[in-house]
């Protein structure tokens, strides 16, 4: 009886295991299936590089290029505005701070991860947008820079908190022989801490990146969804992210503009697995 | 002449006490080895002495440490701890070159000139005796160093910076006979210009180097006398039983 119930409960937990990594390769494959269809009658070439994305004219152009700059250009904003701030945090979090402040500061940047993207796209629609319009006198404050702002604090909680993780994983000793030569705090900090966590910190920088890239609700919200070839951060982008879900309750089943948006969904799943596969390896690098 | 002048030094890590009420004289010029088991405080008495224990923030301490006649409390932290060289237990060569490793402090310390830099880090090379095997490999990493010559390096990384005293904490722990022997023979020559204040586990390294020596026990300074004396005819019986094998 016993042997029974071992066996059942062995394989319930073997099953479980294995739908996890069944659900993915379903997705997977169903994005391939649907994604893939629109390329019988677009060219990937034109696909990828087309200018247009008019997806409901007749006949339908459907070109990406606005969409894959919209996003890079929202995603490239972000990481620029984190990745400092983020990583300054972090050092000042696991080596300067005293510990009240320290605790302070971390149960706050969890609870801005807690915060979710809806509301920080509302917060940033009647907040941000009017001062960046006033602030560069623009005809309309949804632009690049808004999303790249709003996402840059949803990239905070990540980075700051994985590269904090890699600063204190640096041994004990290397500090201590810095400071032995008479370095300066300082020195320590920017000469040995931060280079020996560098691979953690970019692997920091990495997932942070991966939240920006595939972030929907705030982006949209914000960034004035305007699908042509931005010229520069202060016009109105649309991303890969934004044009899904903005469309697919229009598309038909069935229709190239369907299949189009599987196809984004393809880019940006390629996209953010090459970013993970890269903080993977970073983070791989660490341990070894 | 004295150099470190310790007076009633007291410290506490929160509660328990590790060091008690110690009272001794470091001179110029000699190699004072401290011995005593693990956890008589001849660690905390080494990183008093260049304040490297002011990291630890539940430390507390009482007495006073004077270098050169001076408080070390009252000296500014980065320059008590570059006159107080330290060479660490296991050797600790950055990823970097054999060269930069020891130019990395130099630089540190403001230095940009590229000719005195070279110079520096030849001597400091020379000083720790390591120099005849790393002249032609200077642009290697400094991983691909025998243990011995890393802490060699250590030793001349330190030494570049310019000290005055340096302070080994068990600088042989890690190391092969041979290349004890060889770092051995290094401090001994650095006795010369420099003060050495030597931690060691190792009781037959203290009576090979040391000219004086000190034995802690239990965060005590038992006794403090010449290693010839210490080892043949030793004023406390704890000592005997110590240095003998009685226990440690």
């Amino acid at each position: 009886m016993r042997k029974i119930k071992e066996f059942i409960f062995e394989r319930l937990i073997l099953f479980s295991g294995l739908a996890s990594v069944f659900f993915v390769l379903l997705i997977f494959f169903f994005l391939l299936k649907e994604g893939l269809a629109v390329f019988k009658t677009v060219p990937i070439g034109d696909f990828l590089a087309g200018k247009n994305w008019y997806p409901i004219s007749d006949p339908a152009q459907l070109g990406i290029l606005p969409l894959i700059l919209g996003s890079l250009m929202v995603t490239l904003g972000a990481t620029i505005i984190s990745v400092p701030i983020g990583t300054a945090c972090a050092v000042y979090i696991a080596e300067v701070a005293p510990e009240k402040i320290k605790n302070f500061l971390k149960s706050g940047i969890e609870l801005l991860a807690a915060i979710p993207s809806v509301v920080l796209g509302f917060i940033g629609m009647v907040t941000l947008v009017p001062w960046v319009k006033k602030i560069f006198h623009l005809p309309t404050g949804l632009t690049a820079l808004s999303g790249s702002i709003m996402l840059a604090f949803m990239a905070m909680p990540t980075i700051v908190s994985i590269a904090e993780d890699a600063l204190y994983s640096v041994p004990k000793s290397y500090k201590e022989g810095a400071f032995a030569l008479g370095a300066t705090h300082w020195q320590t900090i920017w000469r040995v801490l931060l280079p020996s966590a560098s691979s953690g910190i970019l692997a920091a920088v990495m997932l942070g990146i991966g939240r920006v890239i595939g972030e929907t609700m705030a982006v949209m919200m914000i960034t004035g969804n305007a699908a042509r070839i931005p010229q520069s951060i202060l016009q109105p982008v649309r991303t890969l992210t934004a044009t899904i879900a903005a469309e697919m309750g229009e598309a038909v089943v069935g229709s190239e503009h369907y299949f189009a948006l599987f196809a984004i969904g393809i880019v940006l799943f390629v996209f953010s697995f090459a970013i993970n596969v890269t903080a993977e390896l970073f983070l791989h690098k660490d341990k070894r | 002449m004295v150099k470190f002048d310790i007076q009633n030094l007291s410290i506490w890590f929160k509660e328990a006490q590790a060091l008690k009420d110690v009272t001794m004289q470091v001179e110029a010029h000699e190699i004072l080895s401290v011995i005593g088991p693990s956890n008589s405080g001849k660690t905390t008495f080494l990183r008093t002495l260049n304040r490297l224990n002011d990291l630890e923030l539940s430390l507390r301490m009482q007495g006073f440490v004077y270098f050169e006649g001076k408080d070390i409390r009252t000296m500014d932290v980065e320059l008590v701890r570059k006159k107080m060289g330290m060479v660490f237990a296991l050797p600790l060569p950055l990823p970097l070159s054999i060269f930069d490793n020891v130019a990395y402090g130099v630089r540190m310390h403001g230095e940009h000139n590229k000719k005195k830099i070279i110079q520096a880090v030849q001597e400091a090379l020379q000083q720790a005796y390591i120099w005849d095997e790393v002249k032609d490999r200077l642009s290697e990493s400094a991983f691909k160093l025998s243990g011995g010559q890393q802490q060699r390096l250590c030793i001349a990384r330190t030494l570049a910076v310019g000290p005055e005293v340096i302070l080994f904490d068990e600088p042989c722990s890690g190391l092969d006979p041979i290349s004890t022997a060889k770092v051995e023979e290094t401090m001994l020559k650095l006795k010369e210009q420099y003060t050495i204040v030597l931690v060691t586990n190792n009781v037959k390294q203290a009576a090979r180097v040391g000219d004086r020596t000190a034995f802690f026990l239990m965060g005590e300074l038992i006794e403090l006398e010449k290693t010839d004396k210490i080892f043949t005819s030793p004023a406390q019986a704890r000592t005997n039983d110590y240095i003998s094998g009685k226990f440690g």
